[in-house]
């Protein structure tokens, strides 16, 4: 439905981009680099206005002969944009909303993946580390969910959980497989998938 | 040594803090202002870490802001008064590094101290330079 989202840092450099491989990835780029002006001006309007209710979702950006830029801010000020094709008129304003709200959830569970350095660019990557007692550096598992750890060989944390721990074979220190927000790619392509 | 160890676990602190930065305030709108994000951590995150509410905020409208907590849940259980009052910081600088990094999220820069008068009742003291 969607054909471009994109995740912007409250720096305003992207986090995320992505758009259909069919079209012009320049264009999609370009225009949502045009919209984050009016995300600008749009979260001024609201600092200055005093009204109690200030909503993250921010609506119609600006609509194109084509296509519909659609806006939303989270409290952390990161921006998410999504670009949707005009022709596709049964898209309503409740369901843009419901879409921008799967983004945020998904985006909170990308910061909340110990393996994700908040500014990094999301990312979606295999890579397994050895863990060994003596490697002081060694990333450090905080986990927000509670893990059982049981006598199979691969364990997730939680559905679509942000990382999950791999154990090479009995006795042998834990190797960590973090998947880097797979589950937020998985997100967005599901977004995508149903372009008219 | 003691030092570095503090600041490892302090920054531990400061990435759960930057997460629970972003998980926490989903629900709440925007903040208007600084002292809504004090309130915040005082209330919600708080909650959400110690199952209790922070003791009282007092501040100087300055930049500078005092938290505290009468009884510290991770202090509780060790002692009340005076006794193993050296060893308390180690269990003060992961929630230290924890304000941090959720003032960061929430876009505040800020310096945050703990310091114990006598168990169980810790104050963290929030200092926001003015730019």
């Amino acid at each position: 439905m969607a054909v471009c989202i994109a995740v912007i840092a409250k720096e305003n450099y992207p986090l995320y981009i992505r758009s259909t491989p069919t079209e012009n990835e320049l264009k999609f780029h370009y225009m949502v680099h045009t919209s984050l002006d009016v995300v600008d001006e749009k979260i001024s309007a609201m600092g200055k206005a005093l009204v109690d209710q200030r909503e993250l979702y921010l609506g119609l950006l600006y609509p194109t002969e084509d296509y519909k830029v659609y806006g939303y801010v989270t409290n952390s000020k990161v921006k998410f944009v999504m670009v949707v094709d005009s022709s596709n008129t049964a898209l309503r304003d409740n369901e843009i909303r419901s879409m921008f709200r799967k983004l945020h959830n998904s985006y909170t569970d990308v910061m909340c993946n110990p393996f994700y350095n908040p500014g990094d660019r999301i990312q979606s990557r295999w890579a397994l580390l050895p863990v060994s007692a003596s490697s002081p550096g060694g990333p450090y598992f905080l986990c927000p969910y509670p893990v059982q750890v049981g006598p199979t060989s691969c364990v997730r944390s939680s559905p679509g959980g942000p990382y999950s721990c791999v154990r090479s074979s009995p006795g042998e220190p834990y190797s960590l497989c973090p998947i880097q927000s797979r589950a937020f790619d998985n997100m967005v392509t599901s977004m995508m998938i149903q372009v008219c | 040594g003691q030092k570095m160890s503090l600041s490892v676990l302090e920054s531990m602190g400061f990435r759960v803090g930057q997460a629970l930065g972003e998980r926490l305030p989903r629900e709440t709108l925007a903040f208007r202002e600084e002292l809504d994000v004090l309130k915040f951590l005082c209330k919600d995150l708080w909650v959400a870490v110690f199952q209790k509410q922070m003791d009282s905020l007092r501040t100087n409208h300055q930049g500078t802001y005092v938290l505290q907590d009468n009884s510290f849940p991770l202090l509780l259980p060790m002692a009340s008064g005076l006794q193993y009052l050296e060893e308390a910081p180690k269990f003060l600088a992961f929630t230290c590094g924890l304000l941090r990094g959720a003032l960061c999220t929430l876009g505040i820069e800020s310096v945050v101290t703990a310091s114990v008068a006598a168990l169980p009742v810790c104050k963290f003291q929030v200092l926001i330079p003015k730019s």
